[in-house]
């Protein structure tokens, strides 16, 4: 009389081993270098290979946030990550409301130029937009790092879907109360929109965050690189060839402030940008 | 449609940011390219002459260059089919209906918060010769320690696997998206009807996730050509003798550290032809419809 019971549960149990397993599987080169953070040199070059916890935790975090610098490295991260994508959720916010609700002249051309910035990522303005940097004195500095990055296709277009989907029936509440347009967007508009808010904020720290490319090129004195570059820069310094379990805590410590952000901002993710229609 | 508020100067005004930003440092640079293209620096790049179209018949007569597109392609498919089937099989599985569904979901979809350069350095350390851990395996399994870094094949194969692994959060959110909008009446009449769990999945699931498959294709197109950069470079700095060496790597190297502006500014109008068939290609396909300019 239990068959039914015991088919169901075997199944279920069987369910969960099976998604434990590829769990473990994804995260097996994260929890590798997580345990190999923790050990000392002997214990990293032991044969076979130690895959426990090791002796000297604190030390090689400590030698690769002070030693090798990343405790700085990170605040620039911090710094131009926060500065970004602050800047570009509210020139994204201004946009949409003005393609969203206003009639003006040239809408389209307005809207088709920023449109076609999706086609224009840095690989294809690289060699002239570096030499403009120079230019204008921008080399090796953060002014470099941000403000090429301030404009948003992808930031305009999710809170103008949003936008448009708005309820009518409030915006034109607002309108018979005399309420203008700017004080519409601030007091009602956007703390109705957090969760795009959130979205875009998710996507952008973590793009921002983990640049590599542009300031490999742009940045040339260490106390202004970013972690990434940082990270790189650990490889082959040690004493023989390169300190792995350094090199392992400074992934750990890189890899901390986009995975608290996600996990924090998880929700407003996928409601407002993996479960909206437009991407 | 939505209500309308009345103003001449303020929608501009509200553009105004978008607009500068976007002339200034997207539009400006992305011309001089073209421009560029048409030139070659000569005198350690002092002078600048003008040579039309040669940049890109160099281009498409080098051997070094038509590899690097050949790479690239293999690169981006080994991304996609892997990492999407990957995905898939992942999603599938953890958008059952059971308990701790969401910390699962929280399971599979971290490795979004990954950066190139950390998939790089974990991966490098993971095929570390003599500390790493692939070949302690590989040598206990089948008693071989192959040269990841060396060999050509094997080198490709692992910068594929770490682009894989760093795209997998992104693949499985929208997947996991996209199965959650499947509506459970459809799934539960085939089963009154007597459909079986693979019949479900054929016949209904992947109908359902077809959009979002030809979504992330081109996203994982787009991820793979333009976002790997930071792989290849700790990885394997384009080696063995150029055998990682992709489009984006190439132009890396002729730009920066051979100094051929002009040659360079050629690959990235190749580039620019790529990435515009890709958006072009997700915006006709896409389900979302713009409505242009309304």
């Amino acid at each position: 009389m239990n068959k039914y019971l015991i088919k169901k549960w075997t199944k279920v149990v069987l369910t969960h081993l099976i998604l434990l397993t590829m769990m473990l599987i994804v995260a097996s080169p994260l929890l590798f270098a997580i345990i190999k953070s923790t050990q000392s040199m002997g214990e990293i070059f032991s044969y076979p290979p130690k895959l426990s916890f090791g002796s000297a935790t604190f030390n090689n975090y400590k030698k690769a946030l002070l030693d090798y610098n990343l405790a700085r490295l990170m605040l620039n991260s911090c710094y131009i990550a926060i500065v970004i994508t602050t800047l570009k959720i509210v020139f994204s916010i201004l946009g949409a409301f003005a393609f969203v609700f206003f009639n003006f002249k040239y809408k389209k051309l307005l809207f088709w130029l920023i449109l076609i910035t999706l086609m224009l990522p840095i690989p294809v303005r690289i060699i002239p937009l570096f030499e403009f940097m120079k230019q204008l004195n921008w080399g090796d500095s953060f002014l470099a790092l941000t403000v090429p990055f301030l404009a948003s296709a992808t930031g305009t277009f999710l809170f103008r879907q949003y936008f448009m989907s708005f309820p009518e029936s409030i915006v034109e509440a607002a309108k018979v109360d005399g309420v203008g347009p700017l004080r519409f967007l601030f007091q009602i508009l956007v703390p109705m929109s957090l969760n795009t808010i959130g979205a875009l904020a998710v996507i952008e720290l973590i793009y921002v965050w983990n640049q590599y490319l542009w300031p490999l090129i742009i940045i040339t004195s260490n106390q202004k690189q970013v972690v990434q570059i940082g990270l790189k820069s650990l490889i082959g310094t040690g004493d023989q060839g390169t300190d792995w379990a350094v090199v392992m805590a400074g992934a750990v410590i890189t890899l901390l402030p986009p995975l608290i952000v996600f996990i924090l901002l998880q929700e407003q993710f996928m409601n407002g940008f993996a479960l909206s229609e437009n991407k | 449609m939505q209500v309308k508020f009345r103003s001449k100067a303020l929608p501009y005004l509200l553009l105004l940011p978008s607009i500068i930003v976007s002339l200034l440092f997207l539009y400006y640079p992305a011309l001089k390219t073209f421009v560029l293209s048409l030139y070659k620096t000569a005198f350690m790049g002092m002078r600048k002459i003008f040579v039309g179209g040669s940049n890109f018949i160099e281009l498409f007569t080098s051997i070094e260059y038509l590899q690097s597109i050949l790479i690239s392609c293999f690169f981006a498919v080994g991304v996609v089919v892997i990492g999407l089937t990957l995905s898939l099989f992942i999603a599938v599985l953890s958008n059952q209906d059971i308990r701790g569904g969401r910390l699962y979901c929280l399971g599979f979809i971290w490795p979004y918060a990954l950066s190139p350069a950390i998939a790089g350095v974990i991966w490098l350390f993971m095929f570390n010769p003599t500390a790493g851990i692939i070949n302690y395996l590989t040598d206990l399994l089948w008693g071989i320690s192959p040269d990841w870094v060396s060999n050509k094949h094997l080198a490709l194969l692992m910068v594929i696997g770490a682009a894989v692994w760093k795209n997998l959060g992104y693949n499985i959110v929208f997947y996991l998206a996209a199965l959650q909008n499947i509506p459970q009446e459809i799934l539960e009449a085939a089963e009154m009807d007597g459909a079986n769990s693979l019949q479900k999945f054929f016949l209904i699931t992947f109908d359902f996730l077809k959009p979002t498959t030809l979504f992330l294709v081109i996203m994982n197109l787009i991820y793979s050509f333009f976002d790997t950069f930071g792989i290849i470079d700790i990885l394997t700095k384009g080696g063995p003798v150029n055998a990682t060496t992709t489009m984006i790597y190439k132009l890396y190297i002729d730009a920066f550290q051979n100094y051929k502006t002009g040659f360079a500014a050629a690959q990235s109008i190749i580039l620019f032809i790529m990435v515009m068939g890709l958006t072009i290609a997700q915006f006709k396909w896409s389900d979302s419809k713009i409505d242009y300019g309304s």
